[in-house]
């Protein structure tokens, strides 16, 4: 029953915010949306039974996808006094968000403690009761998809090349440390012994 | 564990590349920009040993049915491979004539080609799907390569929101069918097809197609191309209107014929209503275009409605009509770009239409060339053109689908007018300033003329030769 409830309360959490996130006209409210939109996703994990890919899905989507978009978003327009005084206007719809995000956790977590929405699920998709989520994601993930796990490593390269290729240049009038030319220096070529004759000194011209 | 050895073995092409692709890329990034000469040339070296290497390999299924190197995948590959090693070639020159070389441009190429690899022998819809990423991913970057353009960065990011859109698409696509089906490979989408293609499989089916056609610039999924092939570096616009295109369609036919050969009937509607679509929109919208390039836009989106044809017949003729053509097709446009390359005025690359007139009396050879590869695209008897939609339409007349072949035909002959403009301008037109062209790099000329010979005298002994490899490739496919 609480099951239920919750799978419900989540899913329509999960598809109303994702519309906010494309109807929202202010791009910070839409990252906030989307924020919880991942949230709610990860609570239909944790009610499967798949607690790692939901705390995944907390920690990579909400914790730094979603944060770094908020940057973004932020940096998008520099207008600092904006900035902040868009702190009360945020606080309402934040406030939302944070209130939806409690009373989803309140809910998750009791129907969890009454067994999940996959108490009375077998089939192939209940997870093994005696093997952790864990345990069984690694089981399969170099085994089974090792082609695909390697796949998405060289998208992910790929990604590392563009990004530097586009974005990265060299600059010449920045000066770079270059150690082996400091460790190569030796006193011989760093020191110069001049000869000064005494009673006329040295002008700052015969230094250079 | 002998099943990894054997998938290993298996997926040899592949690994050649990936493995290749990362050696590369730290000669590269040791010796740094001067190197971009030398790593074109191993990665030109590197993707024609993956060609021969694919071609020569077994045949099998390797990573629980992600990975089928069955002669379709084969044939694709070598033909994928080959023509990206051709765009390398194409883009040394032209990219240290800009000032943009850099060694990356070879390295991404072949890592494009892992992921194109990975379409054309994908079994099942995660491997369609990374493949699809792999290779769309460094295609993105390479149309913004030209950085300091602004053109090429609009190009860059106008693809890359598109694609990422498509992607999309095609993701809920699969994610319907999986959930429908019940499994991710096409072998078990196809015995479940064959039980209860239900509307929600057919659903998803569309959503896939529509991500598919996203990919191949099919009308209506076509508005990037124009924007693309006109802003992307010249080289790079060879390269996208060669090798991904027969990737992806390698891929349609796959997952069409291969997942849900049992709803033909389905699919067949929506190939036909794009293929339709992508006549009238590449015939009439090419008409107005005055730069090259986005003509060129335009005559891709009308050809791959031809290459469509083929798979939506359903039939092993079909199929094979579109590897025929595709392969010619391939060919025709890799002429065309390098002919395009290799021809500028006072250092700047050729852009208008109409900086084409009197190309005759400077450059008698490349006008020729030139000549022979728009008659070839046109469709005229008896250039290579001709004979790939001979190909398609007979397999589309023969699989009752003669009301669309008709309309391609007529849809050839608008399209035919803006062929036979350039040639009108290059042979009949005064030149537009006294300005000669620039001399050109010995081996895009080289690489023009040897394509223009093969539309024509060379195709007839080609034609030979294709014709028993794509139906080698394509045994097996659709149903009769």
């Amino acid at each position: 029953m609480l099951q239920g409830i919750a799978f419900y309360l989540l899913a329509a959490t999960a598809v109303v915010s994702g519309l906010l996130v494309v109807t929202a006209r202010n791009p910070v409210h839409s990252v906030l949306w989307l924020i919880l939109a991942f949230f709610s996703a990860a609570g239909l994990f944790v009610l499967l039974g798949a607690e790692f890919l939901a705390m995944l899905l907390v920690v990579v989507y909400v914790g730094a996808v979603a944060v770094l978009f908020l940057f973004v978003v932020m940096m998008l327009d520099v207008d600092f006094l904006k900035l902040r005084e868009g702190y009360a206007k945020y606080l309402p719809i934040g406030g939302v968000v944070a209130a939806v995000l409690l009373a989803e956790m309140i809910v998750v977590s009791s129907a969890v403690i009454q067994g999940g929405a996959t108490a009375g699920l077998t089939g192939p998709g209940a997870p093994d009761p005696d093997m952790s989520n864990v345990e069984a994601i690694g089981r399969v993930l170099y085994t089974d998809y090792i082609y695909f796990f390697q796949a998405a490593g060289i998208v992910l390269l790929i990604a590392m090349i563009g990004a530097i290729t586009l974005t990265l240049r060299h600059k010449t009038h920045v000066k770079r440390q270059d150690i082996t030319a400091q460790v190569n220096r030796s006193a011989a070529k760093a020191m110069e012994i001049k000869s000064v004759p005494t009673g006329q000194g040295v002008s700052p011209e015969e230094l250079l | 564990m002998p099943d990894l050895s054997s998938a290993l073995h298996l997926a040899a092409s592949e690994l050649t590349l990936a493995v290749g692709a990362l050696v590369l890329l730290m000669v590269g990034a040791f010796i740094g920009d001067k190197s971009a000469r030398l790593v074109s040339i191993l990665s030109v070296l590197l993707l024609i040993a993956a060609a021969v290497i694919a071609f020569m390999g077994p045949w099998g299924v390797a990573f629980n049915g992600a990975y089928v190197a069955d002669p379709l995948a084969i044939y694709g590959k070598s033909v994928i491979y080959l023509s990206a090693a051709v765009a390398i070639v194409l883009g040394d020159g032209w990219m240290k004539r800009t000032h943009i070389a850099k060694f990356e441009y070879p390295v991404l190429i072949v890592l494009a080609s892992v992921g194109m690899g990975m379409m054309a022998s994908s079994g099942d819809l995660i491997s369609m799907y990374v493949g699809i990423e792999l290779h769309s991913l460094a295609l993105y970057v390479l149309a913004a390569f030209h950085r300091d353009d602004v053109k090429a960065s609009e190009a860059g990011l106008k693809y890359f929101v598109l694609g990422a859109l498509s992607s999309g698409l095609l993701l809920y696509g699969s994610s319907l069918i999986y959930g429908f089906a019940g499994s991710m490979r096409f072998e078990d989408i196809a015995a479940f097809a064959q039980n209860n293609p239900g509307p929600g499989l057919v659903f998803g089916l569309v959503f896939l197609i529509c991500g598919l056609a996203f990919k191949v610039s099919a009308a209506p999924f076509h508005m990037w191309t124009p924007d693309v092939y006109e802003g992307a570096p010249t080289p790079v616009v060879a390269l996208f209107a060669t090798a991904p295109k027969v990737a992806a369609m390698v891929l349609i036919a796959r997952a069409l014929e291969g997942g849900f050969s049992e709803a033909h009937a389905q699919w067949s509607q929506v190939l036909v209503a794009i293929s339709l679509l992508s006549f009238v929109v590449g015939a009439f919208g090419g008409l107005a275009q005055k730069d090259i390039q986005r003509l060129l836009a335009y005559s891709s989106i009308a050809n791959i409605g031809y290459a469509l044809l083929g798979i939506a017949a359903g039939t092993s003729e079909g199929l094979q009509a579109m590897l025929m053509f595709m392969t010619l097709y391939v060919i025709d446009q890799l002429g065309f770009f390098a002919i395009l390359l290799s021809l500028s005025k006072s250092g700047r690359p050729i852009r208008r239409i109409a900086d084409l007139a009197g190309l005759k009396k400077d450059r008698p050879v490349t006008a020729v060339a030139l000549t022979i590869l728009s008659l070839s695209v046109l469709g005229m008897p008896p250039f290579s053109g001709f004979w790939g939609k001979y190909y398609v339409f007979g397999a589309a007349a023969d699989a009752g689908l003669w009301p669309v072949a008709a309309a391609g035909l007529v849809a050839s002959v608008v399209a035919a007018f803006y062929y036979l403009r350039i040639i009108k301008l290059m042979w009949f037109d005064a030149p537009l300033d006294e300005i000669a062209t620039d001399k050109a790099s010995p081996e895009t000329s080289l690489i023009g003329w040897a394509c223009a010979a093969f539309a024509f005298p060379l195709v007839i002994v080609g034609l030979t030769w294709l014709e028993p490899l794509t139906k080698v490739a394509s045994a097996g496919f659709g149903n009769g």
